[in-house]
C-alpha cells in the first residue's frame, strides 16, 4: 500500500495533505503557547519547562518533547520531499508555456512552492535562533525562553525575518488547508464555502497570533 | 471586422514552431471562431500557402475535437468550445493569439493540432463497464436514485476535449480522469469495477506524463461542459478508498 501511495501523484498529494495537517495542528498549539508571553516571564518560562515534563511519571524527562520533535521532523521531510518530486513532475508535464500570458489563480495558490521554500529556510533559522541559540542575536541563555525572545526581537532583522515568514505562512495555510481537504476527499459543493472560511480564519489567526509576539516586544508590551 | 491573428505554425511534430501574423478582413460577428479560421485558410490556399491545421469535427459543441488556446485561454474568452465561440466576443481591430494545447502528454502534430491519444489510453484503462452483450436490459431492472443519475450525467458531459489539461499550469489531466471515474463509479452498473477503475485510470494518467493537481481551479474554469472542481475531490476520495480496500485484500 505504501508503494501505491508513494508512486501515485494522487497518493503523494495525500502524503502532503496529512503531513501538512500534522504541522498545522502543531502550529496551533505552538501559537497558543507563544501567547503566554503576554502574561509575564513567570508563566511563559513555566510553560516552557512544563513542555519537558509532559507525561511524567509515565514518560521520562523530555521524552514527550522528543516524540513530538520526531513526528514533526518526519512530517517536514515527507511534505518537502513529496512537494519537490511533484513539482518536478508538474514542470516536466508543461515544458512549454503559452506565448499569450495571463494572470493565473490567486496569489496564495501561485506562491505555494516558493512560499514553502521560504518557510523551510525560516524553520532552520528559527531552530538555530531560539532552540539551539547558535544564530541568536545577543546572548542566548538556555532555560530562559522569555529573556531569549525579548533579546531576539530587540534586533530589527529578527523582526523582519520573523514577520515576513509568518505572512508567508498565512498564505501557505490559506491555500494549503483547503487543498488538503480536497486531496483527502473531504470537500464537497455544499462544504466548499465552510472549508474556505476555515482556511482563511486559520491563516489569519495563526499569522496574527505569531506576529503578536515580535510586535509586543517592539512596542514594549513585552520587555 | 478586421482582425490581426498571431497563429502558432509548426510544420510537424519534430519541427520548431513559431507564431505567424496574419491579417483577416471581412469577418462577420456572427461567424464562429472556426469559420473565421476557414476564411483565413481559404485565402492562404488561394495564395498558394499552407493552410493552418486545426482540429474540428461536429462544430456544435459536443464532439470535443476543437482545441485552441485563444489569448491564453483554452477555448477562448467564453465558457464554451472553440466551435461555439463567436466573433462577437471580440472587437474590431483586436489582436488574437491562437496556440495549441500545451502539455508534454499532448505533443503537437502540426500547427494547432495535438495528439490527445493519451486520453484514449486513460479511458481504455478503466472507463468502461462489464456488461453482457445482447438486447438492451429492461430499464427498471436496476433502479438508480435520481441524485446519482444526475451526478453521473453531470460527469458524463465531459467531451474529452482536453481544455482542462491545456489550462492547468501543471499539465494535469485530473479533471478529465475524475469526470470519467465519477461518471461510472456512482452508478450500480459501474460498481463491479469501482476500485480497479479509479486505481488503473489514475495509474495510466500518471504513466502518460500528465502533471499532478495543485488545485488552482484553472481546469474547472476552462471546462466548456462545467465539470466542477469537486469532481477531483471525489476522485481523490475514491482513490484513497480503493487503495485502502486493495491493502486489506
Amino acid at each position: 500500500m505504501a508503494r501505491t501511495v508513494w508512486d501515485s501523484t494522487v497518493g503523494k498529494k495525500a502524503v502532503m495533505a496529512v503531513s501538512g495537517l500534522i504541522m498545522l495542528l502543531y502550529l496551533i498549539a505552538h501559537m497558543i503557547g507563544n501567547l503566554k508571553i503576554f502574561f509575564g516571564a513567570g508563566e511563559f518560562d513555566h510553560y516552557a519547562h512544563w513542555l519537558r515534563t509532559v507525561g511524567e511519571p509515565f514518560m521520562h524527562y523530555e521524552w514527550t518533547l522528543w516524540l513530538i520533535r520526531v513526528v514533526l521532523a518526519a512530517a517536514v521531510v515527507a511534505h518537502a520531499v513529496s512537494a519537490y518530486q511533484l513539482s518536478r513532475l508538474d514542470l516536466r508535464a508543461r515544458p512549454r508555456t503559452y506565448v499569450h500570458k495571463r494572470p493565473r489563480a490567486g496569489y496564495a495558490t501561485r506562491t505555494m512552492r516558493w512560499g514553502g521554500v521560504i518557510l523551510g529556510l525560516f524553520l532552520v533559522w528559527h531552530l538555530l535562533d531560539l532552540t539551539a541559540g547558535t544564530v541568536h542575536p545577543g546572548t542566548f541563555r538556555p532555560g530562559h525562553p522569555y529573556r531569549n525572545v525579548v533579546s531576539d526581537f530587540s534586533h530589527w532583522y529578527s523582526n523582519v525575518v520573523y514577520i515576513a515568514a509568518m505572512l508567508a505562512l498565512g498564505l501557505h495555510i490559506r491555500h494549503g488547508f483547503w487543498s488538503a481537504a480536497q486531496t483527502l476527499g473531504a470537500g464537497s459543493r455544499t462544504r466548499d464555502r465552510a472549508l474556505k472560511t476555515v482556511a482563511n480564519v486559520l491563516a489569519l489567526l495563526l499569522t496574527a497570533g505569531f506576529v503578536a509576539v515580535p510586535v509586543g516586544v517592539m512596542t514594549g508590551v513585552v520587555s | 471586422m478586421k482582425l490581426t491573428l498571431r497563429v502558432w505554425r509548426q510544420k510537424n511534430a519534430g519541427a520548431e514552431g513559431h507564431m505567424s501574423t496574419y491579417e483577416v478582413d471581412g469577418i462577420s460577428p456572427d461567424m464562429s471562431f472556426l469559420e473565421m479560421l476557414d476564411t483565413l485558410n481559404e485565402r492562404l490556399i488561394l495564395q498558394g500557402e499552407e493552410p493552418v491545421a486545426f482540429d474540428h469535427d461536429c462544430r456544435e459543441g459536443i464532439c470535443g475535437a476543437c482545441s485552441l488556446v485563444i489569448n491564453g485561454e483554452a477555448h477562448g474568452p467564453e465558457r464554451t468550445t472553440t466551435c461555439q465561440l463567436h466573433m462577437r466576443s471580440f472587437e474590431d481591430g483586436d489582436v488574437i493569439d491562437v496556440e495549441p494545447w500545451r502539455a508534454a502528454a499532448f505533443p503537437v502534430i502540426k500547427d494547432l493540432v495535438v495528439d490527445r491519444s493519451a486520453f484514449d489510453r486513460i479511458i481504455q484503462a478503466g472507463g468502461y463497464i462489464t456488461a453482457p452483450t445482447g438486447s438492451a436490459p429492461e430499464a427498471h431492472a436496476t433502479p438508480v436514485p435520481k441524485a446519482d443519475a444526475d451526478y453521473a450525467f453531470e460527469h458524463a458531459e465531459c467531451i474529452g476535449c482536453g481544455a482542462c489539461v491545456a489550462a492547468c499550469p501543471n499539465g494535469a489531466a485530473m479533471l478529465f480522469t475524475s469526470a470519467k471515474v465519477n461518471h461510472l463509479n456512482v452508478l450500480p452498473q459501474g460498481a463491479p469495477e469501482r476500485e480497479t477503475r479509479v486505481l488503473d485510470m489514475v495509474a495510466q494518467m500518471d504513466a502518460e506524463g500528465f502533471g499532478g493537481c495543485t488545485l488552482t481551479g484553472e481546469c474547472a474554469t476552462a471546462c466548456p461542459k462545467g465539470i466542477p472542481l469537486t469532481s477531483i475531490t471525489h476522485m481523490n476520495k475514491e482513490w484513497l478508498r480503493a487503495t485502502r480496500k486493495a491493502a486489506r485484500r
